[in-house]
């Protein structure tokens, strides 16, 4: 049960916890408690020391901000001009958009989630309400009503891992299939060296308008979303270059004592691909994998931010624009939920990639 | 007719002021059921030669005459064991046997496959870790599957490339045994490459030392008339042994010699001597 459980965090890349697992079998308390202080405490007593920078830091801007404006209104107005901003300070009418502190942060990330409570809970409402409508609507094959509402934090979160999903899978299926094509053959692998070079450092911006030119043409017909095709798309394109190149390196380098095994076997050129070339560039494709949701991840904010697909670089750009007073709460809240879920992708494709992974014999 | 032959062979490397001649002008007739072995340096083109003789490269001159038919390519009639194994560490041992029993007989049903890939891995005693991956293996168990997956295609010919040279002395010795006992049950033709004399004293029937490269030519041959099954503890004690040991041995020492010989070089060196000092700076 202990080993099993140890393996398993061990797996998933939350290796640290392996003391606490030790400590509660009982095991070598002494050494697994080192073990706890290195691995668990210390990672939380930086997380503290951030804060507290962090609170810090927020308290001595908003001050600077504040007191800028007092002096403002001073010089413009004397001192009847101090209380008169004073008070619009006070009852919110002026604002004062600095680094939001903490307590801020995580008052607006529980607001989002009730916010995200109440529209779920409208959104059930109205479904029940036009319910029987849509039944008509559906046995006279019509289209359904559906709901138009403004969509919560938690369902843009959803959306970009949509659009993040499926930018990943394009990239899988453009760039392993040509990265094997341009690793078997070194001709075409000179004739198209070019193309990667040129295209691979291309920014996430020029390639959503890139793909924004030609698919705006492509769907002047499609009634369907097209901002999120346009954004997983140029995700897709953006993200998939390092498994193009690491799956053309690995299928070009296999090797020799693999390639002679082949032929002393007589493989077939298909069996030759697909048993030993394919399998032997694994690790490699995988790290390519690996780095293009990573890379997804971070490039899909830019462009969802452009593309207005409904996402969190949309609600990141709202909220900048927006200016409310939890305005910025709010966009460091979703920079924390961002940078969360990244890490979590990446430690889902890290367990991936170390099963894939063989160790040279 | 020979099994294997080899009609004035000649094979380099590279073009222009690079090319190396590896081998040159080699002639060998090896017969069906005979264990040949070759005894050389490192460096003088023994994974060349059995290259050659197994298809992956093909002579700039003369002829690889198998059956009395030219080479064309690698062919399951030879079986190879490599030096390095060369097992797919993405595969466990059941599954790199079964790859190639899967290629010879392709009509075969998986439990047919699984049935000979079974009973093979026994004959070397690996059957206990039919489910392992290579990295899971130690050095002689590689070896030993690797034996294993070229065997199971029931090759006429075995080809070793220095199979056991990257073994310690104790797991050589038991597969040495190993290997003579599987060729014994079918006397299947045998060619080992080897820079190991002992070996192959205890293993073939014929000994032929290969001079060292560039343009490696073949030495005479040495006809080991020693009864088989041999058994190594007598063997040292063995007259004919020691006698036929110590002419081997004469012989590459003596083309070892030419060899470092044709190689040196006169190197002039300056004129000059280090200066030692003492502690106190005396010069001594």
């Amino acid at each position: 049960m202990k080993d099993k459980s140890i393996n398993i965090l061990k797996f998933i890349g939350l290796g640290f916890f392996e003391p606490i697992v030790r400590l509660a079998a009982g095991e070598e308390v002494k050494k697994n408690l080192t073990e706890l202080i290195k691995k668990v405490v210390f990672p939380l007593v930086s997380i503290f020391l951030f804060i507290i920078l962090w609170s810090v830091g927020s308290r001595a801007l908003y001050n600077t901000e504040r007191n800028y404006k007092i002096e403002t209104a001073r010089t413009a107005g004397g001192e009847e001009a101090v209380t008169a901003e004073l008070a619009r300070m006070e009852s919110g009418q002026s604002t004062i958009n600095s680094l939001p502190a903490p307590g801020a942060v995580w008052e607006a990330f529980k607001n989002l989630i009730a916010d995200h409570n109440a529209i779920s809970a409208k959104k059930e409402a109205f479904y029940e309400r036009v319910s029987a409508t849509n039944e008509k609507l559906a046995a006279q094959g019509k289209k359904e009503i559906t709901y138009t509402g403004r969509p919560s934090f938690v369902d843009q979160v959803m959306t970009s891992l949509k659009t993040v999903f499926a930018g990943f899978i394009l990239a899988l299926f453009l760039a392993v299939p040509i990265g094997m094509v341009l690793g078997l053959s070194e001709t075409l692998r000179s004739s198209f060296n070019w193309f990667i070079q040129i295209f691979k450092p291309v920014s996430p911006v020029v390639w959503f308008l890139l793909v924004y030119m030609i698919v705006k043409t492509l769907t002047l017909t499609y009634d369907g979303d097209v901002s999120f095709v346009i954004s997983f798309i140029a995700v897709g394109l953006c993200a998939m270059w390092a498994t193009l190149v690491n799956t053309t390196l690995g299928v070009a380098s296999v090797d020799k004592d693999y390639i002679n095994v082949a032929k002393v076997l007589n493989l077939s050129v298909g069996q030759k691909v697909f048993k030993i070339v394919l399998p032997s560039a694994f690790p490699l494709i995988f790290t390519g994998l690996r780095i293009t949701v990573s890379v997804a991840w971070m490039v899909l904010i830019a462009i969802e931010l452009l593309s207005q697909s409904p996402g969190l670089g949309t609600f990141v750009w709202e909220e900048f624009q927006n200016g409310a007073n939890d305005s910025n709460a709010k966009i460091i809240a979703a920079m924390f939920v961002i940078g969360l879920i990244g890490f979590m992708l990446d430690r889902i494709m890290f367990s991936i990639q170390k099963l894939m992974t063989f160790t040279e014999a | 007719m020979a099994h294997i032959e080899l009609k004035n062979v000649s094979k380099s490397y590279g073009t222009g002021a690079n090319k190396i001649e590896v081998l040159n002008n080699i002639n060998l007739k090896i017969e069906e059921g005979e264990f040949v072995a070759i005894v050389g340096f490192s460096g003088s083109g023994k994974t060349t030669l059995i290259n050659l003789i197994s298809g992956l490269e093909f002579p700039d001159e003369g002829e690889v005459l198998f059956k009395g038919e030219p080479v064309t390519g690698p062919s399951h009639e030879r079986g190879v064991i490599f030096q390095n194994y060369s097992l797919l560490p993405w595969l466990n041992v059941h599954n790199n046997v079964s790859m190639a029993v899967k290629e010879k007989f392709k009509k075969w049903s998986r439990t047919q496959i699984s049935d000979r890939v079974k009973d093979y891995v026994k004959m070397v005693g690996l059957s206990h870790a039919i489910t392992k991956l290579p990295k899971e293996l130690s050095g002689g168990m590689r070896q030993r599957v690797s034996v294993t997956r070229a065997l199971a295609m029931s090759p006429e010919v075995i080809l070793m490339d220095e199979p056991l040279s990257a073994l310690d002395a104790l797991t050589r010795g038991t597969l040495q045994d190993e290997i003579l006992n599987i060729w014994n049950k079918d006397k299947r033709t045998a060619l080992l490459i080897t820079n190991d004399v002992d070996e192959g004293i205890y293993m073939a029937d014929r000994i032929i030392p290969l001079r060292p490269g560039p343009k490696a030519t073949l030495g005479p041959e040495f006809v080991i008339n020693i009864d088989r099954p041999r058994d190594k503890i007598a063997l040292n004690n063995d007259d004919n042994f020691k006698k036929l040991r110590n002419s081997i041995l004469e012989f590459l020492i003596q083309i070892g010699k030419e060899r470092k010989a044709k190689a040196s070089k006169e190197y002039i060196l300056p004129n000059i001597k280090p200066i030692l000092r003492t502690k106190l700076g005396t010069r001594v």
